[in-house]
């Protein structure tokens, strides 16, 4: 509670910056409750993962349990954009502009190894990682994930979603990208997320 | 059910052939080859360079140079009907003394022929080859595609640009042998070229040649159109 008292003053004073006081926090989850069981969700399909998105809206998954039912297919009115698949460079400016276009508060979740990390599609047409494009929320690893690994994905969010705070000023930044290169993370830090891993060491730069 | 007037119903030219199955026991080389090499050598005489028939199919290594000459009689004449042209790609071998190939697959529908044309682009010589599409209109996004992924150029193609890369791409060829597997440039590089593409900054010809018709354009796309973009056709 925000109220304390000083020593020796003998009143109780009121400083609403050193706590969070009683109402906004029953605000805050009044607010995180209603949204996170109503998270609409873009589908961003673009390969197999979307599959096992189409079977977890389905019937025997049921989306619908998590309020995600209603498919937003225009981005105006999406709360969480689902990356599904691995994205090409020629979609990279395609899968920032519909980030762009959601309006806050927005998530976005890396369904898969191929948008989380390229996975094995290691070449030259596929962004390693869409994190280096927008921002991500949640990862979910597999290849591709099963309808119970996108759900356990999504409570995560709807976790995520709970804790949050209206106060917290950092939460709705848009992340703008630096206007020089126009891309989100430092050049450098991109490079370093992409250098090949696991197997894909082995293999050559070149045929040549 | 009729067929539709104009449509060519598989086998129709070729009324006493047994009905098609699935060959089996078929050599590795050396099967019967389709009649219409046999018939394409007579024609074109020293334009037909080689007959090979592997796995039951016939390729057939013709000159460059007398490429159109040869789908056209093979789409026309009325012993082959070649009407449909499946695919047009390129093969380049790890030898870098061999030659690289175009090859065109043709199909005779009538006929039930199908028939393997290549074309050898020996290594130093420019890479180009004519185009079929005066003759296969479907040839214009595979003829795309084939200088996209390799470079060659399709000499007669109304629009060769490149139809998988972004038209931007400036890293070269991807299926060429010489090509990293991970392109030329750093993440972040491609990633900056990638980004910086507006994606609703260009449409196809087609949908350019659509939006003419209507009167209704957006103000940009028609200063667009001004500049005499027009399509193949």
């Amino acid at each position: 509670m925000g109220l304390t008292v000083k020593p020796g003053a003998g009143v109780a004073t009121y400083d609403p910056e050193q706590q969070e006081n009683w109402i906004t926090t029953r605000l805050d989850f009044l607010v995180n409750w209603s949204r996170s069981n109503s998270l609409w969700p873009m589908p961003f399909g673009t390969a197999c993962c979307a599959i096992e998105f189409m079977a977890t809206a389905a019937s025997r998954f049921d989306l619908a349990r998590f309020g995600m039912e209603r498919m937003s297919f225009s981005p105006r009115q999406a709360d969480v954009l689902i990356c599904a698949g691995r994205v090409p460079f020629k979609l990279a400016p395609v899968i920032r502009r519909i980030w762009q276009q959601m309006p806050q508060p927005k998530w976005s979740i890396s369904m898969g190894a191929c948008a989380s990390s390229g996975g094995m599609f290691d070449n030259y047409a596929v962004v390693q990682g869409i994190d280096t494009i927008i921002p991500v929320d949640v990862y979910v690893p597999g290849c591709p994930p099963r309808p119970e690994g996108l759900i356990h994905g999504i409570m995560m969010l709807q976790k995520k979603v709970m804790a949050e705070r209206l106060s917290d000023s950092a939460l709705r930044n848009e992340m703008e990208p630096d206007p020089v290169s126009g891309l989100y993370l430092a050049p450098d830090a991109i490079d370093e997320v992409s250098e090949p891993f696991g197997n894909s060491v082995n293999q050559t730069r070149s045929s040549t | 059910m009729t067929a539709p007037a104009g449509a060519v119903l598989p086998g129709s030219a070729d009324p006493g052939a047994p009905a098609p199955a699935t060959p089996k026991h078929v050599a590795h080389r050396g099967g019967a080859a389709n009649p219409s090499a046999a018939a394409l050598a007579a024609k074109f005489g020293a334009a037909v360079k080689r007959t090979d028939v592997v796995w039951g199919e016939t390729s057939v290594v013709v000159d460059g140079a007398r490429l159109r000459e040869i789908v056209q009689w093979l789409h026309d004449d009325p012993s082959q009907r070649y009407d449909y042209l499946a695919d047009v790609t390129a093969v380049e071998f790890r030898d870098a003394a061999q030659p690289m190939e175009v090859v065109w697959h043709l199909r005779s529908l009538p006929f039930r022929r199908f028939l393997r044309l290549k074309v050898l682009l020996p290594k130093g010589a420019p890479l180009a080859v004519p185009s079929v599409w005066a003759i296969h209109k479907g040839a214009d996004w595979m003829e795309r595609e084939c200088y996209d992924m390799f470079g060659i150029r399709f000499e007669g193609h109304p629009d060769l640009r490149r139809i998988l890369m972004w038209e931007q791409y400036r890293e070269g060829y991807p299926l060429r042998k010489d090509f990293p597997l991970r392109g030329r440039f750093s993440r972040a590089e491609q990633l900056r070229q990638a980004l910086a593409a507006n994606p609703e900054a260009r449409y196809s010809m087609e949908e350019l040649s659509i939006a003419q018709a209507f009167e209704d354009l957006p103000a940009a796309m028609r200063e667009r159109l001004a500049g005499g973009e027009t399509t193949g056709e």
